[in-house]
């Protein structure tokens, strides 16, 4: 079940759209926002309240990056694999990253802290090699500042 | 020089309220435009020879004029910024949110009043999350003050605005998967015609337009077509923001005239190469512009002379390549890109971008042949511009085919020595 705050987050974007079905991705955001994924429960709350099939949101959901079918951890590193982050040391980084947490990418660690996604240029090039940790941006990453910064995600 | 959209980003890039960015004249292009006719608007964007920002360069003036207008056109009108910026190697649209975001604002009602569209959406990449908070604050703050809403300034005109946050994508960005994506479907491309300015957003006629090129427009109306075009050095009109990243002394962005030399942005503002690094070649304008090569430095950075050494300006961004960087490893990793984000409408594109990743990948792990090289440049062909549905694919071949032909030797060496010659 929506709770009635979420329900009411996604309501407020009808306004912005002529029709229900354009608010299906701010819809999931808002509920993955909350709950960290879109489960097949929640996928069918939304296209209940939408007016459309289970099938037609699973068939958006599942073609974009950002939204999660799947559990995630507490908290979710996204590392740019694209050119100039390749470039400047992104290799390095992933070995070190999956080293250290003991995950391969996609994976979770068993104590749900992290959940570690690939993803592509994050426009922050001229800060090489870079990584997004939920809502933050971390730039000129090297292995010493990798430590720190995993650090203080708890 | 004279910097205009970058005139009010701060060093700390901290944010630039409504207060300092009117204090900087910020709004006089809108008030100014509310006097005008928009087809005069229309006029003096054609005139300055702004050209868009996106990677396209089409003439923006030109555009517009396509949008039907009065009181036969169909309602609402929609424009929609693309500020979706997933292009790798790109990072100036951001700059421009975050740095001075009411710059946006602005450019998007002055449009929005040029073409009559009463709807304006800010389609933003989902992990631009400070220009997220900073947009919305900024669109706050222009509706107080009646830049926005219902009778701007006491017009006759209207607009609303919303920002719309991407599910993610790379297809999100092409204008008509742009329009799927806001109506909340898969960002496929669609057919054209019908051309989106006539039959667009929710069937009706919409403008997508980069971000870069919507900041321009406010100047445009206040001081008018033939200042823009002064700020070139060249026939396209106005300042460009270039970047460069790679192994650079000083990776960045800068706002130069349209036209600024490759040398001049990469010796001068990037500071050269790193200690220890040479210079190999560079990919002027994102992921999806062909390779340009020392030969080249002196090639003035704009849309037609870019072009006319066999590359593109594309978003102006510069990626490049040094002598310490395995240059086929640089070409696989575009490609995993280009392949991974194909959204499998067109068979030369899912499946020849899937197979040259293939290829490359067992070139730079040593398994390659020689007539890999061939099948990778058959791909090339089949992926031109006229053979796929949208521009991703074409793009996509543009490092591939010219890496194949700067960077030969380096595959050769990579199929004969049975390994990549930059692993240890
Ligand atoms: C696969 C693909 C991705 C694109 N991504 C972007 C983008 O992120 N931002 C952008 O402004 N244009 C992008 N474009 C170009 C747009 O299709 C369109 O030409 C542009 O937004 C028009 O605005 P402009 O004329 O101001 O450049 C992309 C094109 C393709 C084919
Ligand atoms: S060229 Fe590629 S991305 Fe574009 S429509 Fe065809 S398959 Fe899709
Ligand atoms: S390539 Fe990593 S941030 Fe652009």
């Amino acid at each position: 079940m929506l709770s009635s705050e979420e329900r009411e987050e996604i309501e407020r974007e009808f306004a912005h759209y002529p029709t229900k079905e354009a608010v299906c991705i701010d819809a999931m955001k808002i509920v993955q926002r909350r709950r960290g994924w879109i489960s097949d429960e929640s996928l069918q709350d939304i296209a209940g309240l939408l007016g459309m099939s289970v099938d037609e949101v699973d068939g958006v959901a599942s073609f974009y990056n950002l939204i999660f079918r799947k559990p995630v951890g507490r908290h979710v590193i996204m590392i740019c694999d694209s050119v100039s982050c390749w470039i400047m040391g992104y290799e390095k980084l992933r070995t070190q990253l999956t080293s250290r947490l003991g995950i391969k990418m996609g994976e979770t660690t068993p104590d749900g802290r992290f959940t570690l996604l690939p993803i592509v240029c994050l426009g922050a090039c001229d800060h090489a090699p870079v990584m997004m940790i939920d809502n933050e941006t971390h730039r000129d990453l090297d292995p010493e500042k990798i430590d720190a910064v995993l650090e203080k995600y708890t | 020089m004279e910097k205009v959209l970058t005139k009010n980003v701060r060093p700390d890039l901290s944010y630039v309220d409504l207060k300092a960015y009117e204090a900087s004249g910020g709004y006089q292009g809108l008030r100014k435009a509310l006097t005008m006719a928009p087809a005069e608007i229309i006029d003096e964007v054609k005139k300055s020879n702004l050209r868009g920002r996106g990677g396209g360069g089409f003439p923006t003036g030109v555009k517009w004029s396509l949008v039907p207008m009065g009181g036969d056109a169909l309602q609402p009108k929609y424009l929609a910024a693309n500020a979706d910026e997933m292009e790798p190697g790109t990072f100036k649209d951001r700059l421009l949110m975050e740095g001075d975001p009411h710059q946006l604002v602005e450019g998007m009602a002055v449009a929005a009043y040029a073409i009559e569209a009463s709807v304006a959406y800010v389609f933003l990449r989902g992990e631009y999350q400070l220009s997220e908070e900073r947009l919305r604050r900024a669109i706050a703050e222009a509706y107080e003050q009646h830049y926005l809403g219902k009778n701007v300034l006491g017009s006759n005109f209207s607009v609303e605005m919303f920002v719309h946050m991407s599910g993610g994508r790379y297809m999100c960005g092409e204008e008509t998967g742009l329009l799927n994506a806001l109506e909340g479907k898969r960002a496929n491309p669609r057919t054209k015609p019908p051309y989106p300015a006539v039959s667009g957003l929710f069937g009706k006629p919409t403008i997508v337009q980069n971000v870069e090129t919507l900041c321009n427009v406010p100047y445009i109306v206040t001081n008018g077509a033939d200042w823009f075009r002064s700020l070139s050095l060249t026939q396209d009109g106005g300042t460009k923001i270039y970047g460069a990243s790679g192994k650079v002394k000083r990776p960045g962005l800068w706002e130069l005239p349209m036209g600024t030399t490759i040398r001049e942005i990469l010796e001068e503002h990037a500071g050269g190469m790193r200690d220890g690094v040479k210079f190999r070649g560079l990919l002027p304008g994102g992921a999806s512009t062909d390779f340009l090569v020392e030969e080249h430095l002196d090639v003035k950075m704009d849309f037609t002379e870019v072009q006319k050494v066999g590359s593109r300006l594309g978003t102006g961004t510069m990626i490049v390549l040094d002598d310490q960087t395995c240059p086929v490893g640089m070409v696989l990793n575009l490609e995993h890109f280009f392949a991974q984000e194909s959204c499998g409408w067109c068979t030369p594109c899912w499946s020849g971008l899937s197979w040259a990743e293939k290829a490359l990948d067992a070139i730079e792990n040593g398994q390659g042949q020689s007539a890999d090289l061939d099948h990778l440049s058959f791909i090339c062909k089949i992926c031109a511009p006229g053979n796929t549905f949208c521009a991703l694919a074409p793009g996509a071949v543009e490092p591939l085919q010219s890496a194949l032909k700067y960077f030969r030797d380096d595959f050769d060496r990579h199929i004969g020595e049975k390994r990549c010659p930059w692993k240890a």
